[in-house]
């Protein structure tokens, strides 16, 4: 299961998200890994170091693109600027599908730049998925769609959550990128079981696994990717890729960002849970 | 509430500014309570009200653009000084909230924002106008296009009087204030300060409201440029500035010579010399590009293609 038509039939294995304090050891070391997660918005510019840099990672790495605003859940067109430059990068990346959040973060061409949650409601579940297939017509590559944690819930939701990706992936017919931290925040958020959420998906919609860490507040929990991983959200992990089995995964690290080794090591805990998923077999 | 509906209204209460304690205010825009209006679509839980939720995102927003555009102004911050920047940029956020789906363009109409409201930089509004615009020179040089350099040997292959094309990435600024210099003090001032104790940082702050203090006017013509993928800053003649600023817009060799050097007392046997050691340089740096398209080379001053 893990190269599916929603991650161009790739089997990549455990990559971590490409970020500018790793530029240097990047670059000098050369470590192995096995692809690199780039933030898009980050490289859909003219020019100078970024691009130059990516150029550096390409020749060597495989990389998968992941964007922050493209907002498929606005009530509003896609940016035609914004999918022309996500285009541009398409081509130079060659990435063999593209991921970005089942949100909505713009009204009227305002931006949050924030990922806002939706309402599960069939009406945006509608609007989502059609906004989805108009992106992937245009970047002419596989989708998939990456769950949000949340703080916020609906009167008006008709569903749960789990309940609405899966609504709207299957409108789509998209795949999903599964963030088993943003199940472990929302559902401690929203006081719901993790492991119904995971148990909930598509699994054969799956092409790609989020892991991150979190920091907990007296009252709620906010996803702040500058942690390390910790054991229940691993264990959900588990049970996603028994699930959707061995699928490429990914660790954020965003804030407070450790040291190369620090921030791959963390990543790499990720091959234990796939033997030993692999052994149950 | 349908999707729109819900979507305006969050997109409203998360970009109402917080009050000075950093919390959700507690009247909408329309005078009604926010808890009222929290609760007619967000939900609360057993923690949380339907406001507490909402405010995390109101929040969220504030700390995010505020932290975004003094990443990218630290010179103007240093300038006004901390308090009054914040200031400056909540009243600059109300007016032009991001309406690109990328940060790097949140300050792109600071300059002009500005212009209109010269209150949030008096007195120093020249000396801050001028930092503004070196700031936002530098993002723009820092990731702008870069095109095929012209080499050398193509510029001297070319017509008689030619239009030469600047590389993209190239920013020219006619500035009132040496606020380069001030620039490259106050990156130096809050490098060394990472390390410092509160008491040394306090001496730097104070030694910082002098040097801004001290700032005397000085017409500085400065191109912002890239090299090997660093941002520069390089001082420039009056005249020079002249002459890259009508390549740019597109004026032909000879009509730049003349705006650069009309009514200068330049003998005309020294003006050669001066015109090449420029050419020198900047051909040197990569500042020019080949023509636009593989079509279209130097276009001569009647206009023909060559």
């Amino acid at each position: 299961m893990p190269a599916n038509p929603f991650n161009g039939f790739t089997d990549f294995g455990v990559g971590i998200g490409l970020r500018v304090p790793h530029y240097q050891h990047i670059l000098s070391e050369k470590p192995v890994v096995d692809w690199f997660e780039i933030i898009s918005e980050n490289y859909m510019i003219d020019g100078g170091r970024p691009l130059h840099v990516l150029d550096q990672i390409l020749e060597r790495y495989r990389v998968v693109q992941h964007g922050v605003s493209m907002y498929f859940g606005s009530h509003e067109p896609p940016n035609r600027e914004h999918l022309k430059r996500l285009k541009t990068l398409v081509k130079r990346t060659k990435t063999p599908w593209l991921t970005d959040h089942l949100c909505w973060g713009s009204v009227d061409g305002t931006y949050s730049h924030d990922l806002l949650p939706m309402p599960y409601t069939f009406e945006a579940a509608r609007l989502t998925a059609q906004k989805i297939r108009e992106v992937r017509d245009f970047v002419e590559i596989p989708i998939a769609v990456e769950n949000v944690s949340s703080y916020a819930e609906f009167h008006v939701s008709e569903m749960t959550e789990w309940e609405f990706l899966t609504e709207v992936v299957e409108l789509a017919d998209c795949g999903i990128l599964l963030d088993v931290n943003n199940i472990y925040v929302s559902s401690r958020n929203h006081s719901f079981n993790p492991l119904d959420y995971v148990n909930g998906v598509p699994a054969e919609r799956v092409a790609q696994i989020h892991i991150a860490g979190h920091s907990k507040f007296e009252k709620y929990i906010l996803d702040t990717h500058d942690h390390p991983v910790i054991d229940p959200v691993w264990k959900l992990y588990a049970r996603a890729i028994e699930r959707a089995g061995r699928t490429a995964t990914l660790l954020e690290w965003d804030d407070n960002i450790p040291s190369f080794e620090e921030v791959h090591n963390e990543a790499l805990k990720a091959k234990h849970f796939v033997a030993e998923m692999a052994v149950a077999l | 509430m349908n999707l729109l509906e819900i979507q305006q209204r969050m997109l409203e209460a998360v970009m109402q500014p917080l009050t000075p304690g950093e919390q959700m205010q507690p009247r909408a825009r329309d005078g009604r309570s926010m808890h009222e209006v929290a609760a007619e679509f967000v939900k609360p839980n057993d923690r949380l009200s339907s406001f507490e939720r909402l405010e995390i995102y109101n929040r969220q927003y504030w700390f995010r653009v505020l932290a975004a555009l003094e990443e990218d102004f630290r010179g103007l911050r240093a300038t006004i000084g901390p308090r009054r920047f914040e200031a400056l940029s909540k009243a600059y956020l109300i007016d032009c909230p991001s309406e690109s789906f990328t940060l790097r363009n949140l300050g792109s109409r600071l300059e002009w924002w500005l212009r209109s409201h010269p209150e949030h930089i008096q007195p120093r509004a020249a000396l801050a106008l001028d930092m503004v615009r070196l700031e936002w020179a530098e993002i723009e040089a820092f990731d702008g296009a870069a095109e095929p350099v012209l080499m050398p040997e193509e510029m001297l292959a070319s017509e008689p009087d030619p239009r030469f094309r600047l590389q993209p990435y190239i920013q020219l600024l006619s500035l009132r204030y040496p606020v380069d210099d001030l620039l490259v003090e106050i990156r130096k001032d809050d490098s060394d300060g990472e390390m410092a104790s509160n008491a040394i940082a306090e001496r730097r702050k104070q030694r910082r409201v002098r040097k801004v203090a001290r700032q005397k006017p000085q017409a500085v013509f400065l191109v912002v440029h890239r090299l090997d993928y660093s941002v520069y800053f390089k001082r420039i003649e009056a005249e020079a500035f002249l002459f890259l600023n009508a390549f740019r817009q597109g004026k032909t060799l000879s009509e730049a010579a003349v705006l650069a050097f009309q009514g200068r007392d330049i003998p005309e046997s020294k003006l050669l010399g001066i015109v090449q050691s420029w050419f020198a340089n900047w051909s040197s740096l990569g500042w020019f590009c080949r023509p636009e398209s593989p079509n279209q080379e130097f276009i001569s001053s009647s206009g023909r293609q060559s």
